[in-house]
């Protein structure tokens, strides 16, 4: 029998198989993708937020345990376990050597984001060259892997872990980790979860999934099912508002719309809803899938001028592009009318100001609802471009409750050799809100954490026999 | 947006077509930034019109690292293959930036078989004029082969192709140069631009660890075979104008004794020659299908054959300097030296020459102020 089964193929799974394997057990992890789509959500990460106290390698500056916990703080509304929070923060400070070993890559950032820089240490070719680093050093160190091997169904005896069950298939173990990721691209589940609206909607229908096809939450429903503690609301996910013409699963990082701040947004109605100005786009990037989500359809339109062109990251698919505002409505499928006004209205209530886009600047309207209140220019210069956007799903927060020991918990009571790392527990700390690069420091840290906490229950199961 | 340069509208053609398809993915994804230059200068545009595609090929040295790690390769429905893509258009820029145009289609044909057939050709008109004077089979005195061939005329052969190789490859890049015109290389971007090339600069990986191969993992083996070949092929370069210099400046006569200093540096060139191509060889024939452009490879091997041919012939000729094969050796020897020079602006060698144009296009421009204001 193995010592360790680790359920899943992502970061935090190979973050478990390695510590496991590197504490003395033997190790099986099991995959439910094919080869060429495993990793589940982790190919498409880019970077992992750290504590420094000081510079380091590709890290400027410092980012203090106190900091980090303060931004955890306000983007969850306090929607947080302090406890394993900081755990997953002072993890973050010094994990980077050990992944280095097992053959990760940093990057210093390079095109223009030298404010993450502080934060975020980016790796080397993205989320798959990681990914594909830790098979590589997984599979050097001895641990094996089946691939296309979904797990529906976890064989437990009193709250601990006894065998795992694909279709016909069974694995038994004396300690498992489940790493399995959310439930985003389980349709019915997030249909469920958002329900209808009052319009009648199954808002769901529409979203996108910016990751994996593969976390169906299958094992997530099940051990909630056999008892298991949940913690964190169904509807909650980091949602992002993406291109709508993206692919339905693995649309990834491209499909993002960078432009909101530089311009309007409007609604199937062709009105406004939102301050588009409020703030920066990275920290108000992961409020918009939600607030689309809202709107009639769930669609919107962002919609900018000449003039913010080459000011934001590139999209991947071109604009609809038109010489006048009108014929962008017509374009668009909107009332022209409507349209129009809700544009002559936004352009006469812009103020004179310096216009600058790498600060929180002084052009804002005055005068109109809602208002932009930073880099509100007139929306003029032709050629006027319009961009659909739907909500893009990243992940969902729902998951199992755990301890600092990652262990999986049946009415309070930790199991002795069922534990739980990444997506499927990040809800712990991240109970709502997102700040960019967390979910790899979860991952990571809890990962790790499972890794070892499995071999010590497997090891000790093992002197008794 | 102030464009200084006025940039011709030319249709792409499909290879074209398909970086630029592939680039407008990567320049909104960027994670593969790290890898090489090509990023960092795709960054720096919106759009990707002929000339610009024509240059970020020529800038990626097919290290594949993008390929690996590229969340949008195939199964994903975008099917991104940067490395692949961008091959394609580099054996394009050779054919259409051919000097003479016509001259362009010769690069379809240098392949393999080709190539070892004009080689062959090559060597047997000239062991059938050594024959036809009852040469042949005889030992040299001291092992001057000037006996067999006098030395004007091997010069009055190799001097008018030597000159040609640098004149057609010259224009060819001329052209490609005006393509985009970035602006006057400063002595530093010159600088710059020489130490990446000498260097293999972008086959590192970016960490250092090297490129990809067969799979995903780092190697350094193409760059180190990469060196062993084109230090093989200078020294080898070194030794003829070395060799040069003795006969017309200090009116020394081949054959020069095995301490001489062309021969030091042409037997060091040709060793190092033929373990690298023997390595790229190897390489070359377990690469990652995914990888590059398999239609090129018969160009690749070709190439790495001729070049092989040539040292190995040089090594062989040295040893059997003193033996009745003399005559036999060097008509050998000569053969592949021809038919390797033949090729040379036609076949794989270009590569050489348009990467370093593309490495100085990239140091001059990335000390140029971008114009974007992207961030993040
Ligand atoms: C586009 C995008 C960009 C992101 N960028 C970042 C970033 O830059 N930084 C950051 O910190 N976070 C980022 N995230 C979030 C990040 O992806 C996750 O926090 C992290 O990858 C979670 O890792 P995981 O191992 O828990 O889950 P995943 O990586 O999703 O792995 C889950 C694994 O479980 C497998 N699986 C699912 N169900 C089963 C089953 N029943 N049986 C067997 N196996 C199963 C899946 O195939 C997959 O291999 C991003 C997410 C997306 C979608
Ligand atoms: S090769 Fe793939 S992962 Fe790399 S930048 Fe391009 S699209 Fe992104
Ligand atoms: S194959 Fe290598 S050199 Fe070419 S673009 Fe990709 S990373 Fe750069």
């Amino acid at each position: 029998m193995v010592d360790v089964l680790v359920i899943g193929g992502g970061n935090a799974a190979l973050c478990a198989a390695l510590m496991a394997r590197e504490a003395g057990a033997s190790v099986l992890m099991l995959e439910s993708a094919p080869r060429e789509w495993r990793g589940g959500n982790s190919p498409h990460v880019r970077n992992l937020r750290c504590m420094h106290d000081a510079p380091q390698d590709v890290l400027v500056d410092a980012y203090p345990e106190e900091e980090f916990w303060q931004d955890l703080l306000k983007v969850t509304g306090g929607k947080t376990d302090e406890r394993l929070a900081r755990l997953v923060i002072r993890a973050s400070s010094t994990c980077r050597d050990w992944m280095r070993s097992h053959g990760v890559r940093f990057q210093p950032s390079l095109s223009g984001a030298l404010h993450t820089a502080r934060t975020n240490a980016f790796f080397m070719g993205g989320g798959k060259a990681l990914v594909n680093a830790y098979y590589r050093s997984a599979e050097a160190l001895g641990v094996k892997v089946r691939y296309e091997t979904p797990v529906d169904r976890i064989e437990l005896q009193e709250g601990r872990f006894v065998a795992a069950h694909s279709g016909e298939r069974r694995f038994a173990a004396k300690a498992c980790v489940l790493a399995a990721g959310g439930f985003e691209s389980n349709r019915e589940w997030l249909r469920e979860a958002w329900g209808r609206n009052e319009r009648g909607e199954w808002p769901a229908d529409n979203f996108l999934i910016r990751g994996s096809r593969f976390n169906r939450g299958v094992l997530l429903k099940h051990l909630i099912d056999s008892g298991a503690d949940a913690i964190g609301d169904p509807t909650q996910a980091h949602m992002v508002a993406i291109d709508a013409r993206a692919p339905l699963y693995d649309g990834g990082i491209c499909t993002r719309i960078d432009c909101v701040s530089l311009g309007v947004v409007v609604n199937r109605e062709a009105k406004r809803f939102y301050d588009e100005g409020e703030d920066f786009w990275p920290k108000r990037y992961a409020i918009w899938g939600r607030l689309v989500a809202q709107q009639p359809g769930q669609i919107a339109w962002s919609i900018i001028d000449a003039k913010a062109v080459g000011r934001f990251m590139p999209p991947v698919f071109p604009g609809t592009q038109a010489d006048s505002l009108a014929e962008l409505a017509h374009k668009l499928g909107l009332d022209e009318a409507t349209f129009m006004h809700t544009l002559d209205r936004y352009n006469a209530a812009c103020r004179p100001g310096h216009f600058d886009h790498t600060v929180l600047d002084d052009c804002a309207t005055s005068g109109v609802a809602p208002a932009k209140t930073h880099w509100a220019l007139p929306l003029t210069t032709p050629p006027f471009f319009g961009y659909a956007l739907k909500p893009g799903v990243t992940f969902t927060y729902l998951g199992l409750k755990t301890d600092e020991h990652a262990a999986v918990h049946f009415n309070g009571v930790p199991s002795d050799n069922l534990f739980v790392a990444g997506e499927m527990m990040a809800g712990n700390v991240l109970g709502q809100g997102y700040t960019a690069g967390v979910g790899m420091s979860i991952g990571t840290a809890f990962g790790r954490i499972a890794g070892t906490s499995a071999a010590r229950a497997a090891l000790r199961e093992g002197q008794h026999v | 947006m102030s464009e200084a340069r006025v940039i011709p509208i030319v249709p792409l053609g499909a290879a074209q077509a398909e970086v630029e398809r592939v680039l407008t993915i990567c320049n909104a994804c960027r994670y593969c930034e790290g890898f090489c230059a090509v990023f960092p200068a795709m960054t720096r545009r919106l759009s990707f019109p002929a000339a610009d595609v024509d240059y970020l090929a020529n800038l990626c040295h097919n290290c594949g690292a993008c390929l690996h790690a590229c969340q949008y390769a195939a199964p994903h429905e975008f099917a991104v293959n940067v490395p692949q893509a961008m091959a394609r258009v580099r054996g394009e820029t050779y054919a259409d930036h051919a000097w003479p145009a016509a001259l362009g289609a010769l690069y379809k044909r240098n392949g393999l078989v080709l190539s070892l057939a004009l080689a062959a050709g090559l060597a047997l008109f000239l062991l059938l004029a050594v024959a036809r004077q009852g040469s042949l089979w005889q030992a040299v005195e001291g092992g001057n082969f000037y006996a067999v061939f006098p030395h004007g005329l091997m010069v009055s052969l190799f001097a008018p192709v030597f000159l040609f190789v640098v004149f057609a490859l010259a224009m060819a890049v001329r052209r490609f140069w005006r393509g985009i015109s970035p602006g006057a290389a400063s002595a530093e971007a010159v600088g710059e631009a020489a130490h990446d090339a000498l260097r293999l600069r972008y086959l590192d990986g970016g960490h250092g660890e090297g490129c990809n191969e067969a799979d995903d993992r780092y190697t350094l083996a193409r760059r180190r075979f990469h060196h062993f070949t084109f230090y093989g092929f200078m020294l080898c370069f070194a030794a003829t104008c070395m060799a040069t210099l003795y006969h017309y400046l200090l009116g020394w006569q081949a054959p020069y004794g095995v301490t001489s200093i062309p021969k030091l540096l042409g037997i060091s060139g040709g060793v190092s020659l033929v373990i690298g191509t023997l390595g790229l060889w190897r390489l070359n024939v377990k690469r990652h299908p995914a990888q590059g452009d398999a239609a090129q490879r018969p160009m690749d091997r070709g190439f790495i054959a001729l070049l092989f041919l040539t040292a190995a012939s040089g090594l062989v000729l040295m040893l059997l300097r003193g033996t009745p094969a003399l005559p036999l050796a060097l008509c050998v020897h000569l053969g592949a030296v021809m038919a390797l020079f033949l090729t040379l602006p036609y076949g794989k060698f270009a590569h050489g020459v348009f990467r370093v144009a593309a490495l100085l296009k990239w140091a001059i421009e990335k000390r140029q102020p971008n114009t974007l204001g992207v961030g993040e």
